[in-house]
């Protein structure tokens, strides 16, 4: 069975229920530790959402330092799929897989809400169970969720087909030009503020048109990565 | 004994031991200044046979100061010890007492939650004083060996139009946000009320949900001689130190600190470790017992682990680690920082104990250890500062009987009913009142509150708001959950203490109902102005009596709570407001009830019967600014009998939503359940007006009790209709969905499309308090 490591950090909160996406997604949740060394052979990794460290310094800043990274940040480069979702996509920043930040969110407030989103890359290890251009809803939840680079670094993201998704209707925290996830060039690396995680289990996700909390939608991003590595 | 000791810094530093106080019988002591009474004084005095040392004081001022000891109110919450049925101890497994009450839900899984008070601090710095709140109570659920899995907070602010209300809104959701966020904890839920009265007494309450097997439960007693007192989590500070600057001040040297921060401040962080650590520790079966330490600090937790234990202890304050090392004995005795937890360690455990606290990089020192002495003795520098009898602290403090008195005006005020107000009649009037109430502070969405809070971590989440209730599963394998629903009305309390708190439970207990689970226990909030106000005392004592009362009528069972006197600013009390809580369990959260309807033609039942009752309702507040008369008639056993319909309808899958009336009445329910999946609904009201000889506003407006709004496919009408009459509980059919219509439609009434029910709804609180994102 593919088995898929989650990172539990100090201050991590989602883990719990990243290893359940795992589980409700046909693959083998591990447990990693972020004070060790030892990937234990995980054929992907998510880097999951909390306030790891409290936030100190920066969202991410001391995480993305701590010994699991540094085992982290060598599987990416050998093409491994790794996943930060929220405080992991900070970490993702902080680590330099991935380009720009995020900053506090342009209203000043944590905001928890359904929030509807485009998949604009269905090619990353992460996404390939999407067709391009497809709508979804996604919980997202943060305080520091704007995302930010400089106008060449956005240009390149765009024209290389790395935005993977992006707010339609909202954009709830301010982030340039409505950006909510991106990958790396392999497109092994992926990483968005909202919460996949959280759309996995009917009864416990998003409203939906037929029925309370019944939304799905996050699924098939813990499936694509299993597709992923099926083709690989 | 002898003095070896060393004072740290300087000379000016004396310790003042025991030996000291035995030999300088005459010396004054500041105990008035700490809020301790002559006789209080007297007391100690008698109890030790000598004056106590400055670290006594300490200890026993804050142990007996209103908060900590309960001394005004002890006398009647014996009542809810009194007042209990053989089956409301069924479920029981720890009741008033301890840290939380624990109750069995089955399947081997229990429960703890309480609720808890935050009010002055919350006042005084909005943010931290919200966040501490949070941060304390969930301690509490930790200390019960329970993982915490959702808080839910009963939020009363000043008038929304005063600018000091803006102020305390935003600090303090932005602290509950803050705290809870970090935290990892789902905010299910909660009440939010705007009334002039909390303007300069804003009510924070906190409530916190725990869950843990049978066997993980633990309770905070300190026995086994030989076994060690273990203090772990952050480091002692200056914060939270009141009456100790005073003392500070008056006994010791100049130059030392003295002014120090009343209110705390919070890590969430540092919370967030102790939490894993905390359960690391249970799982591992590596601690006896852990007790919070929250309101006066090392004080209670030492007294209270020793008190509940079979023996004694002896600490050694040199052994604190501190953040601020020219802390004063009695400081470090009083400090209230945050994050910080007592555990009671077997030798053997010890080990193992460390290695958990190192693993989740969390500071611990070991500071003694259980005895047999039965006395409680602290020593600092090489000196004995405290010997105490522990139970004399923190267990058989004073208790007052305080004078009572039924307030002269209450005659007045439930002659004053609203019933002699004019009612509107034209449609136009009737739609403009409906759109008023919606729109009104109190009754407007909370949304731009509770957009702030998670309500998604830990997967779990069944029900949170805009639901009547909240609910969580405990259990991934069989979805066995519970559900909490809290509730207070001030204006109902103000009019009849007793009755308040009675519709206060009947509304949570309905609430708990709605969303298909079944009540089970309660937990309480008592939020009153200042015991030494005899009007005030009766208030209490009436509300008290009430709920004990209630809660022995519909047999659940009060597991533990709070309560908060001196509320108030000036001689203006706040209204009397007791908030309760109740959990109900459900088998299968997949079972849930939800608020409003997904489908087309689904028929509309009002379930229970409504009378003219618009004393100390919403609509006789925001429409006529009217608080008089008596508040609706308390019918328990019509509630029990809706909360035993709607579990029996919800198990043959006969109830498609159903959603609670209350303040607003049919008018704000309606609403509420058409916006809730923005699909519409025709409603008449002629058979309501029919039956119960009423005018359509009564209908409308009313606020009668035991009702609640369902709707039943059609095809299982028949049968509802049947169970409703088998089980005596009153059904109409008032209307039918219409998902097409797009409107709330009233019959030969009025028309409100759906979008401007949306915006009367939702736009109040954006309005004076910022945008929504979104919104």
């Amino acid at each position: 069975m593919t088995r898929i490591g989650v990172v539990t950090f100090p201050g991590s909160l989602d883990d719990g229920d990243a290893r359940r996406a795992i589980r409700l997604s046909g693959a083998e949740p591990v447990r990693v530790w972020h004070g060790d060394h030892d990937l234990q052979g995980v054929d992907a990794v998510v880097l999951p959402g909390g306030f790891s460290y409290g936030d100190y310094l920066r969202c991410g800043a001391i995480a993305a330092r701590s010994p699991i990274m540094t085992e982290v940040v060598a599987a990416a480069g050998r093409g491994l799929p790794v996943l930060g979702i929220c405080n992991g996509f900070q970490m993702l920043t902080e680590a330099h897989l991935l380009p720009g930040g995020l900053v506090r969110n342009d209203h000043g407030a944590f905001v928890c809400r359904d929030q509807r989103l485009r998949v604009e890359q269905a090619g990353t290890a992460w996404t390939n169970a999407f067709a391009g251009g497809e709508e979804i809803v996604v919980p997202l939840k943060n305080g520091e969720g704007g995302f930010v680079a400089d106008a060449d670094t956005v240009e390149r993201l765009e024209g290389e087909g790395r935005v993977v998704f992006r707010y339609l209707g909202v954009n709830p925290n301010g982030s340039v030009a409505d950006i909510a996830g991106i990958a790396n060039d392999r497109g092994n690396v992926v990483g968005l503020m909202p919460h996949p995680e959280h759309a996995t289990e009917p009864g416990f996700g998003p409203d939906t048109a037929d029925a309370m909390r019944s939304g799905v939608d996050g699924l098939r991003v813990f499936r694509s990565a299993l597709a992923a590595l099926l083709a690989a | 004994m002898t003095s070896d000791a060393t004072p740290t810094s300087t000379s000016t530093v004396h310790v003042d031991s025991v030996e000291r106080a035995a030999a300088t019988p005459d010396r004054e002591q500041p105990y008035a200044a700490l809020g301790l009474t002559d006789g209080e004084y007297a007391e100690i005095r008698a109890l030790l046979g000598r004056r106590p040392t400055s670290g006594e004081l300490a200890m026993y001022s804050v142990m007996w100061s209103e908060h900590c000891s309960y001394k005004s109110s002890k006398k009647y919450l014996r009542r809810f010890g009194d007042k209990v049925t053989p089956k409301m101890r069924e479920h029981l497994m720890v009741g008033m007492g301890q840290n939380a009450g624990v109750v069995d839900i089955g399947r081997g899984w229990a429960v703890t939650f309480k609720v808890e008070s935050h009010n002055h601090p919350s006042y005084i710095e909005p943010f931290q004083g919200a966040a501490t709140g949070v941060g304390g109570i969930v301690r509490d659920i930790i200390a019960m060996g329970a993982r915490p899995v959702a808080v839910m907070d009963q939020l009363r602010f000043g008038d929304l139009a005063d600018p000091d209300t803006l102020r305390v809104v935003h600090g303090v959701v932005a602290g509950i946000a803050h705290y809870g966020n970090c935290l990892g904890l789902p905010n299910i839920g909660g009440e939010t009320v705007f009334d002039k009265v909390y303007q300069g007494n804003p009510l924070v309450n906190a409530l916190a949900v725990g869950v843990l097997r049978h066997e993980d439960l633990r309770l905070a007693n300190a026995t086994g001689a030989g076994n060690k007192v273990v203090l772990f989590g952050a480091r002692t500070g200056g914060d939270g130190i009141g009456g100790a600057s005073i003392l500070a001040s008056d006994t010791f040297s100049a130059g030392g600190p003295t002014k120090r921060p009343a209110v705390q401040v919070g890590d969430p962080f540092a919370e967030k470790v102790l939490i894993e650590c905390c359960l690391e520790l249970f799982h591992g079966d590596l601690v006896e017992a852990i007790q919070d330490l929250g309101a006066a600090g090392i004080s209670c937790a030492t007294s209270e682990l020793a008190a509940n234990g079979d023996g004694g202890m002896r600490v050694d304050l040199d052994a604190v680690l501190l953040r601020d090392p020219t802390l004063t004995a009695e400081e470090i005795l009083m400090s209230e920082s945050q994050e910080r937890m007592m555990a009671i360690v077997t030798p053997e455990q010890l080990e193992g104990f460390l290695a958990v606290t190192a693993k989740w990089d969390v500071e611990t020192s070991v500071l003694g250890e259980v005895t047999g002495t039965g006395r409680l003795e602290i020593t600092w520098h090489g000196e004995t500062i405290v010997d105490v009898d522990p139970s004399t602290v923190a267990v058989d403090g004073p208790v007052y009987d305080r004078p009572v008195a039924r307030p002269s005006w209450i005659d007045a005020l439930q002659a004053d009913s609203a019933s002699a107000l004019p009612r509107p009649t034209e449609g136009g009037e009737l739609r403009e009142a409906l759109l008023a109430l919606l729109a009104s502070p109190s009754l407007a969405s909370p949304a731009w509150i509770t957009d702030q809070y998670d309500r998604y971590v830990l997967g779990n989440t069944a029900l949170s708001f805009p639901d009547d209730g909240g609910m969580i599963r405990v259990d991934e394998e069989s979805g066995l959950g519970v559900a909490i629903a809290t509730d207070a009305n001030g204006r109902y309390s103000l009019l009849d203490p007793r009755a308040g708190a009675q519709l206060a439970l009947s509304e949570a207990y309905r609430n708990v109902a709605v969303t298909g689970a079944s009540p089970l226990a309660v937990t309480d909030c008592l939020n009153f102005g200042a015991p030494t106000n005899p009007e005030v005392m009766w208030q209490f004592a009436e509300a008290v009596d009430g709920l004990a009362d209630a809660c022995l009528a519909l047999e659940v069972p009060v597991t533990g709570g709070n309560v908060s006197l001196y509320n108030q600013t000036g001689s203006t009390a706040i209204h009397p407001t007791p908030v309760v809580g109740v959990l109900g369990t459900i088998d299968d959260v997949a079972k849930r009830i939800p608020s409003g309807w997904q489908d087309d033609g689904l028929n509309l039942y009002l379930l229970g019967t409504t009378a003219l009752e618009l004393d100390g309702s919403a609509w006789a507040g925001v429409v006529h600014d009217h608080l008089g008369g008596r508040p609706p008639a308390v019918r328990l056993e019509a509630e029990r009998d809706l909360a035993g319909l709607l579990a029996a309808g919800n198990d043959e899958g006969l109830i498609a939503a159903a959603h609670d009336l209350g303040e607003g009445g049919l008018a704000q329910t309606l609403a509420e359940a058409v916006l809730r999946f923005g699909l519409g609904a025709r409603v008449w009201l002629g058979d309501i007006e029919e039956r119960d000889g009423v005018d359509t506003a009564t209908a409308l407006f009313s606020e009668s009790t035991a009702r609640v709004l369902v709707a039943v496919p059609r095809e299982e009408d028949v049968k509802f209709v049947g169970l409703c009459a088998g089980r005596r509980v009153p059904a109409l059919r008032i209307g039918v969905t219409d998902v097409e219509s797009g409107t709330l439609e009233v019959q030969d009434r009025f028309e409100i499309p759906i979008e401007e029910l949306r915006a009367a709804h939702e736009g109040t609180l954006p309005a004076r308090l910022g945008a929504r994102v979104g919104g």
